[in-house]
């Protein structure tokens, strides 16, 4: 993928008051800068420090929360900048992660009958669908052809949050391809749960029902956050997704998105997955070629 | 051992010191906005300062207890009354089964709490019994209280052991003022604000907007400026958005140079606002006591301040336990 920066710009440290520290690894988004990230990431929380609270990887920045009684701030800060020294050193750029198949209905009537209410004063094209207006503004044919492009790459995902175990989604396809959505002009008060939405260059999947901003293309047709942990793959836990795994869409109709809800019910859902190695020269090299092989790897199970 | 709730109140909620280890997946700390109140109610009842309490929100409860209770009341200003009697707030109250806990309005602050002897015995998830209610976990099934609900009561530790006072005293009960100097450590994205902006953030008058719950408080006030620039790739089209990045508890946000907000215990855990300071640990309890209307001055502090006050606020805490008895 041509990232016009590669992240190897020393990152940014700041503080969050006295409990965080913030490392911003690039201003702009990029594969690059969120595997940057995620390998900080993953080094920092295999160190088991005494004092450190959470580490959240996000899409091109890292949020610690740290307890300072235990952790001094200038301890924590070198050790951070001693594993983004070695990063720069060592290029290991490659990650154990998983690739999952997420059924979506793509213009389903749930999100429809939301973004019926949030229209004017809302919605850039009061007048029609935001699929519509999202293949518009891509220079798409029509809503077939923005619904392709949504699912034909996968996606990978740059981070967790916003609210419990809500993906934002980073589709793995060069710049020029990206998917690129304005937010809704003001948020909405209602976003039905598993809403496929997209605002910037993210995709995400609505994890529960509540406030949201970004574009509404359709549902996905399973949980991806089970507080009850009833279904196989909540086994662990409550929360589905993880940075750094590989998210393949695929559109199911009416009749599919139903089965799936009887799956649910019988409690005998089981997600599509199989585990990989993603690498990253790899998928800079050749994005797609790549991807086809990731792809792959989901046809035998 | 539980309480009936015949009334639930406004928003009362299961409340301890809160969850973290979570916040990489977006489960907020959650716990008591006003954290030190609810620890000095867990003091007078012979509790540590781990047990679960009631947040009451502006409106409390009514609620009965099935068996002998000891319970205490602190954090904002309320009458409480058993059995339609007043009785003090900040100490430690005697009630017998099947007795009526009952609240007057508020005459300050926003939240008040309800210790009990034992602690509210609610399942802990992942590692606490806080409720976070947007996620629909932890507390009592994961949402704020209704009518009807019997929300159980543990057994009482140290074998009913309690302090030898019964009552905090005055100097270790906080102030519910309408005007507060909220400490904040510049950072994040402030170098993203103008120079007339940053100042006019630390020299305005800001006050509390009624959009104010236990994920954020949003702010009124003059505004302020964003820089320009071409954005990066992947933020949003406004001056004031970033590509989506954490957001520390306690940070600022200020979407569309607009009205401030600042995140609290409920949090959501990232976004694409710039954050431009974050408020500092000891100051979060006091942003928690704010009403709408609170007029607010944002006073930057440096890392060292900050940790300085962390320590004081610590000291506070158990200077006050060892007035009402606990500690050595």
């Amino acid at each position: 993928m041509s990232s016009p920066e590669p992240a190897a710009l020393e990152a940014r440290y700041t503080w969050g008051g006295d409990e965080f520290l913030f490392v911003e690894v690039s201003e702009s988004m990029s594969l690059a800068a969120n595997f940057r990230v995620m390998s900080i990431a993953a080094k920092l929380s295999a160190m088991q420090l005494p004092g450190i609270v959470d580490v959240c990887p996000a899409n091109a920045s890292l949020l610690v929360r740290f307890d300072p009684d235990v952790l001094p701030p200038s301890t924590l800060e070198e050790t951070i900048r001693t594993i983004e020294g070695d990063l720069t050193h060592h290029h290991d750029h490659s990650l154990e992660t998983r690739i999952i198949e997420v059924p979506v209905w793509y213009e389903d009537p749930f999100t429809a009958e939301v973004a019926e209410r949030f229209r004017e004063g809302f919605h850039q094209e009061p007048g029609g669908s935001d699929i519509d207006y999202a293949a518009k503004v891509n220079h798409l044919k029509d809503a077939a052809e923005f619904i392709q492009r949504h699912h034909e790459q996968p996606w990978l995902v740059s981070m967790v949050g916003f609210v419990a175990g809500l993906p934002f989604l980073f589709q793995l396809v060069e710049r020029e391809k990206q998917l690129e959505v304005p937010k809704y002009l003001s948020p909405r008060t209602d976003t039905p749960k598993l809403t496929v939405g997209h605002g910037g260059c993210f995709g995400c999947i609505y994890s529960v029902r509540g406030a949201g901003g970004y574009q509404m293309f359709g549902v996905a047709a399973a949980p991806i956050f089970d507080p009850a942990q009833s279904l196989a793959d909540f086994k662990d836990f409550m929360v589905f997704f993880k940075p750094g795994d590989i998210v393949k869409f695929r559109p199911v109709t009416e009749a599919e998105y139903n089965n799936i809800q009887a799956e649910i019910s019988a409690g005998t859902f089981r997600y599509r997955q199989v585990p990989v190695t993603f690498d990253l020269s790899q998928a800079l090299a050749d994005p797609e070629g790549y991807n086809q092989e990731l792809m792959e790897a989901l046809n035998g199970v | 051992m539980a309480f009936d709730i015949k009334n639930p109140g406004l928003a009362t909620t299961v409340q301890d010191q809160g969850r973290t280890g979570h916040y990489n997946v977006g489960i907020p700390q959650s716990g008591s906005m006003d954290q030190y109140s609810a620890e000095l109610g867990n003091a007078l009842v012979g509790n540590t300062a781990k047990e679960a309490v009631l947040e009451c929100t502006y409106l409390g409860p009514v609620l009965t207890t099935h068996q002998d209770a000891v319970v205490a009341v602190t954090g904002a200003p309320v009458d409480v009354r058993v059995n339609g009697e007043t009785r003090p707030q900040w100490t430690r109250l005697q009630l017998k089964a099947g007795d009526e806990l009952s609240f007057g309005v508020i005459r300050g602050g926003t939240r008040y709490y309800i210790a009990v002897q034992g602690g509210i015995d609610v399942p802990e998830v992942l590692g606490s019994r806080s409720t976070y209610s947007l996620g629909a976990i932890g507390g009592f099934q994961g949402r704020k209280l209704e009518a009807g609900d019997q929300v159980p009561v543990g057994a009482p530790l140290n074998a009913g052991a309690l302090p030898d006072a019964d009552t905090v005293p005055d100097e270790f009960r906080p102030a519910f003022a309408k005007e507060q100097a909220v400490r904040i450590v510049l950072g994040l994205y402030d170098h993203r604000l103008t120079d007339e902006g940053l100042d006019g953030l630390l020299h305005s008058e800001w006050k509390v907007t009624p959009v104010a719950d236990r994920m954020g408080l949003r702010y009124s006030g003059p505004g302020v400026q964003w820089k320009e620039r071409e954005q990066p790739f992947g933020a949003g089209s406004d001056p004031s958005n970033i590509v989506d990045a954490g957001y520390a508890v306690g940070s600022i946000q200020i979407p569309g140079g607009t009205q401030p907000i600042i995140l609290h215990r409920d949090a959501v855990s990232g976004g694409g606002y710039a954050m431009v300071g974050t408020v500092i640990s000891a100051d979060m309890d006091l942003v928690a006591r704010a009403a709408p209307g609170t007029s607010t001055r944002f006073v930057a502090i440096s890392l060292d301040e900050a940790l300085v006050a962390r320590k004081e606020l610590a000291e506070l805490k158990r200077n006050a336990r060892a007035a009402i008895g606990e500690g050595s």
